[in-house]
């Protein structure tokens, strides 16, 4: 469906970019951007909107209209267009809006079994 | 000449709500709009319903702005009605951080001030600590030590509020004309003809709410509005799922999730531009007051001229050399849009400002200075 304009530097040259995009793996040309993937990938959409829920695929390419926010490698919200494949790149679904925060770790790490522990009561 | 019962001049927030409250009290309004020109501070709004910072040593700017706090509900509640516009508006209270031992102590005396002034008014507040801060605001830092709360403050959505106003004062009858900078003023008492975009227009009575406009335009009337530019500057984070329950002063996220950063003060004349530094110094303290907000990305920032009177109190006032001519000048355009639409407005209908604003007359600036 998709491939290089002619006058493009990737054009005849063989993808070679392994990257991830929902589980699965796709080859893109060198130089070519995360939302070039999502697209190579066939997926229908990349993303669902933080207010009504719509589903929305890379569109304008050039980093105007955010319709392809993904998580890349871990981090939420990125315009996939503006961002390049890397090798072993992961791209995911960013589902409405990112939480504010990562979930607050535990106030104290949760003793181990079999592990001795120190504090009141214990001594 | 086509003429009306009134003539708004300025289409931003305090036109419109102006505008849209006389067409309601019945009136045959012509709203004149300068248009993109104009430097339109209600563009640039923060979106604050903010009540705890107002009235410092003027308790009646603190009961004028709580007045309007308390016309919110049933203003955002029948302009919906009017315009299928759901302006976003939310009272829970407000919340101010303070980031050091002296600005909690600054900021306690302020509220304690506010609380004797407001006498049998009353003015109930709180000053939290950080333990209990942090219970309410997940993901606070350690720089904050404490905070007022006040249950008066809330926030709106300011662009939907301007559409909304826009919209309701036509469903209520209203003309609207875009694209009419003023050009020529004919003034006597209760007569009016105001030339603008290649319209004249008549009316027995007129308001001035044009903004930064009114320096210029209020002489012409035997009125005073000594207003000057002030530059603040917003960041605007991408979108989140609900961080806080309830507005933080500088910091508020829309009911959509965007969060706003801001509060930034600059005498600059009349320069719109961004700075980088003021930029920094607004997200470091966002930083410093939630070291998680570092993690998301800036999606939008802008700078916008509020309309500063000299001692930051609103003017109100009717001429009297010119009985009829009315003006309306403040910064704080969301925040009184009750206020100016629910009470300001009747009060022009009935040719009479009331009592109540007899304070915010353009005469408090004619006191001599001592030698």
């Amino acid at each position: 469906m998709f491939r290089p304009r002619p006058e493009s530097p990737a054009a005849g040259i063989a993808p070679r970019v392994a990257v991830e995009v929902e589980g699965r793996t796709v080859l893109v040309p060198e130089g070519a951007s995360a939302a070039a993937a999502v697209l190579l990938a066939g997926l229908r959409s990349i993303r669902d909107t933080a207010i009504g829920g719509g589903e929305r695929a890379p569109y304008c390419m050039m980093g105007i209209c955010f319709d392809c926010l993904a998580e890349i490698d871990g981090v939420p919200n990125r315009q996939s267009c503006m961002v390049a494949a890397r090798p072993g790149m992961r791209i995911r679904r960013q589902r409405g809006a990112r939480p504010p925060f990562p979930p607050q770790p535990p106030p104290f790490p949760p003793p181990q079994a079999g592990e001795g522990r120190v504090g009141a009561g214990e001594g | 000449m086509r003429r009306f019962d009134a003539i708004v001049i300025g289409g931003g927030l305090v036109g419109t709500a102006i505008g849209y409250g006389l067409a309601c009290a019945g009136l045959r309004i012509v709203l004149l709009d300068e248009g993109d020109v104009a430097y339109r501070a209600s563009r640039g709004n923060f979106g604050l319903v903010w009540v705890q910072t107002k009235g410092l040593g003027a308790p009646h700017y603190q009961r004028w702005t709580r007045a309007s706090a308390e016309e919110w509900p049933l203003f955002a509640a029948e302009l919906q009605e009017r315009t299928a516009v759901e302006v976003g508006h939310e009272r829970k209270g407000g919340i101010q951080l303070c980031l050091s031992e002296e600005e909690l102590a600054k900021r306690c005396a302020m509220m304690e001030q506010m609380r004797a002034e407001a006498g049998n008014f009353g003015f109930e507040y709180r000053m939290l600590d950080h333990d209990e801060l942090a219970a309410m605001l997940p993901g606070l830092g350690p720089s904050v030590i404490g905070a007022s709360w006040t249950p008066y403050d809330g926030h709106a959505n300011s662009l939907a509020l301007f559409h909304a106003l826009h919209k309701g004062f036509a469903v209520k009858g209203g003309t609207y004309l875009p694209n009419c900078t003023v050009t020529q003023i004919v003034a006597a008492p209760s007569d009016f003809r105001v030339d603008a975009g290649g319209e004249t227009v008549g009316a027995p009575k007129i308001v001035l709410a044009a903004g930064l406009g009114n320096a210029a335009l209020a002489p012409l009337f035997g009125l005073n509005a000594p207003v000057r530019p002030q530059r603040g500057q917003i960041l605007v984070t991408e979108r989140t799922t609900r961080a806080w329950p309830i507005p933080l002063g500088s910091i508020r996220q829309t009911p959509e999730g965007s969060i706003l950063l801001g509060s930034s003060e600059e005498d600059v004349g009349f320069d719109t531009s961004q700075k980088p530094e003021i930029m920094r110094a607004i997200a470091r303290r966002a930083v410093l007051s939630f070291p998680w907000l570092a993690e998301l990305q800036i999606v939008r920032a802008w700078a916008a001229l509020r309309v500063m009177p000299p001692d930051g109190l609103p003017i109100y006032d009717q001429s009297e050399q010119f009985p009829g001519a009315f003006t309306a000048n403040c910064h704080s355009g969301v925040t009184l849009a009750g206020a100016h639409a629910n009470l300001f407005a009747p009060m022009v209908a009935a040719g009479a400002l009331d009592p109540v604003l007899a304070p915010f007359s353009a005469k408090r600036f004619d006191v001599p200075a001592a030698a």
